[in-house]
């Protein structure tokens, strides 16, 4: 005779997991219409998180290489042009390798109607007379390399400069506006005398030695202000920081809604519902199984709306440069068309969407599961 | 107050979990009070009803436990450029006085849970609920602790400003400064070594001669239960320098990443797993004699056990892969 064979933990959970995605079957259309719109709530939060966290990368990747210290001169709270002595003066600090001054302003461009950042790099590779530009001038402006680039002076002539070439970037977030040139042209164009910056960047290779420094700085030029990197970094953070968590506190409602939705559906059970419990109470299933079938339709609800919205957003952020969000948390010039951002998905992202999801939905729909499972047999067939 | 989407998320989650607890803990206090299984009332089937509930939620507790315990470890690791100063996780705890407290009311809070669950499932053993006074005093207990993290945790975002100067994890770990964090880095690395890779072996040790002769189950419990706080001192104080090549660093939140090869998941992983199944055993032990979980519990510690050894031997396993390949050499 052949012995009854008991079923393992494992092969139990895995029989559950057949009656309940059968289970689920046979209600389709209403479980379809749960898991989409659980879906689309994974989706908007899944979009804010994943671009929000490509935005900070691409400006920390920038940051980079920004100068440690900025040092600006100050006039009645304005930023003003700095004169060049200070760059000895500040070479001099201890801590402080080298001291460069900056030159670069911004173009109103009425042609392109957009503002044009122009730069001189710390060693211009062109001609006098030549311009480097970006990606996003070079679309705009329609100039090629070796094709005049007429620019209107602050005396009212007009300069025609000539393209040398666009600027070969690895990252077209700070590139695509940008106009390089040489000093001398620089000067000419904006009227900048020849004994003055626009700031000054220092160099201080011990990064801890930076705060002493910029508190040197100011203790020698009180009119300066001292800007450094981690500065910089921190009010990008706060600022995305800050923007995605208003557009997460806008989806909350969403959220609220949905978990009303969901709490909804699994207190207000079919006739048909009630009668499948009923009958499989009454032909010897536990309270404990039906509860486990109830949480494995639950745990198949989710995953699945889960890995969609997830997929969607992936999608929408990475392949199409998240056209829904742009607008609300990018906000720069108008020059700033195509860039894509670097794809990131990591166990971060998806443990605080697990939390924001995953945690009301289970939290509605328990007690009504629970609820659903413990009525009695008799009740249902009598109902 | 920060308003990042995690910051949010946890909030958010912990004041639900809080209001599942609060329920689960009404329903708790009335179970101990008036449970009479030969009583037929109707009171007494309602409250068999709300057993199997309660466990669920308990269920979903732990496992939103555990995601919040490292999305709060992630979350104070992306804060940190906010604070000057912080580079990790390690000085975003700092920057308020409410960061380690809840960091540690969050491990306890989620080892007593795993405990509650352990029992519960030997609960489940027996037919005529054998446990249950026992369970929902534990349980009881357990919400004060539960809910205290979640206010800590909640008074942390609240309590953190930016720009506030933190240590960063270099001086906090370093065995130069004051406070917790250091006195657990300037504790004798060898020492902290040795006694952990001593209880690890005992705890294994116990564990096998349990699995195999029934025998040794407080020794097993009390050993993996102590395993959990060393082994934690011992990754700061004498493992982390192994994995950073770097005598002076002793981060246990670095492990978590990418640079490291996130190393700390499994190492973590282990540590809690293994000296919680362990110290399961030991809980266990005083009911071994009740008559209708004679059968049943024995051979379910047996399985504990097993997990146990398994666990804390992957745990030793890593631990000596991770000091015999690192390049840092203490003699």
């Amino acid at each position: 005779m052949k012995r009854l064979h008991i079923p393992t933990w494992l092969e139990r959970q895995r029989y559950l997991l057949d009656f309940t995605l059968s289970s689920l079957g046979r209600r389709k259309g209403k479980n379809l219409a749960l898991t989409a719109l659980y879906a689309m709530v994974v989706f908007g939060l899944a979009s804010v998180l994943m671009y929000t966290q490509a935005l900070r990368g691409e400006a920390m990747r920038i940051l980079e290489g920004a100068p440690d210290v900025v040092v600006q001169r100050m006039v009645a709270g304005r930023h003003d042009l700095i004169p060049a002595d200070r760059v000895e003066r500040l070479s001099r600090i201890r801590g402080v390798q080298e001291a460069r001054g900056r030159l670069w302003g911004y173009y109103y461009d009425a042609s392109a109607k957009a503002n044009l950042t122009f730069l001189v790099p710390e060693k211009f590779w062109g001609k006098a007379g030549e311009v480097v530009i970006g990606e996003g001038v070079a679309r705009t402006r329609l100039a090629a390399p070796g094709e005049p680039f007429p620019v209107l002076a602050s005396d009212g002539s007009v300069v025609i400069l000539k393209v040398r070439e666009t600027v070969p970037s690895p990252s077209e977030l700070v590139s695509t506006d940008l106009v390089l040139l040489s000093e001398p042209d620089f000067r000419r164009l904006f009227g900048v005398p020849p004994d003055l910056y626009t700031d000054i960047a220092l160099t201080v290779p011990n990064e801890k030695e930076v705060p002493m420094v910029a508190a040197k700085i100011r203790g020698q030029m009180p009119d300066s202000r001292p800007i450094t990197r981690a500065e910089i970094a921190r009010t990008y953070e706060a600022i995305l920081d800050w923007r995605s968590g208003l557009v997460v506190l806008v989806l909350a409602a969403a959220l609220l809604s949905f978990g009303i939705v969901a709490w909804d559906k699994a207190s207000g059970l079919s006739a048909d519902e009630r009668r499948e419990i009923g009958i499989l109470k009454a032909i010897g299933w536990d309270t404990s199984e039906v509860l486990a079938v109830k949480a494995w339709e639950g745990a198949v609800i989710s995953l699945s709306a889960f890995l969609v919205g997830l997929l969607l957003a992936y999608v929408h952020v990475f392949v199409t440069s998240a056209p829904l969000l742009t607008p609300v948390l990018k906000g720069w010039s108008t020059l700033y068309p195509s860039f894509r951002l670097t794809p990131t998905l990591n166990p971060f992202l998806v443990s605080t969407l697990f939390l924001l999801t995953v945690v009301p939905y289970t939290v509605a729909t328990v007690v009504p599961a629970w609820r659903a499972a413990t009525t009695d047999p008799d009740a249902v067939m009598r109902s | 107050m920060i308003l990042h989407p995690s910051v949010l998320a946890l909030v958010g989650s912990a004041l639900l979990v809080g209001a599942l607890l609060v329920y689960s803990a009404f329903w708790g206090a009335r179970i101990v009070q008036s449970w009479d299984l030969s009583s037929g009332s109707e009171l007494q089937l309602a409250l068999e009803r709300r057993t199997h509930l309660i466990s669920t939620l308990l269920g979903y507790v732990l496992v939103f436990g555990l995601a919040s315990l490292f999305l709060f470890v992630f979350t104070a690791d992306s804060l940190a450029p906010l604070f000057t100063g912080a580079m990790c996780a390690a000085g975003s705890l700092h920057a308020s006085r409410y960061g380690y407290p809840t960091l540690l009311l969050q491990i306890g809070g989620f080892a007593l849970a795993a405990i509650w669950l352990i029992v519960n499932r030997a609960d489940s053993l027996g037919y005529d609920y054998p446990l249950v006074r026992f369970k929902y005093r534990f349980l009881l207990a357990l919400t004060p602790v539960l809910l205290a993290e979640t206010a800590l945790r909640a008074a942390y975002f609240l309590d953190l400003k930016p720009e506030v100067i933190t240590s960063c994890c270099g001086s906090l770990f370093g065995s130069g400064g004051r406070g917790f964090g250091s006195d657990l880095a300037g504790l004798p690395p060898s020492l902290a070594g040795g006694v952990f890779v001593a209880l690890l072996l005992g705890a294994i040790g116990a564990g096998m001669v349990f699995r195999i002769s029934g025998r040794g189950g407080w020794l097993l419990g009390a050993l993996s239960a102590l395993s959990l706080p060393v082994g934690l001192a011992a990754v700061v104080s004498w493992l982390s320098p192994y994995v950073y090549e770097l005598p002076t660093h002793h981060c246990p939140f670095c492990l978590l990443q990418g640079e490291y090869h996130w190393i700390g998941y499994p190492l973590y992983a282990a540590l809690l797993g293994g000296s919680l199944t362990g110290a399961g055993v030991g809980v266990l032990m005083p009911f071994r004699s009740i008559p209708s979980l004679d059968v049943e519990l024995p051979a379910y510690q047996r399985r504990l056990a097993g997990w146990s050894v398994a666990l804390l031997t992957g745990l030793g396993l890593l631990v000596g892969w991770i000091v015999a390949t690192s390049h840092l050499r203490t003699s």
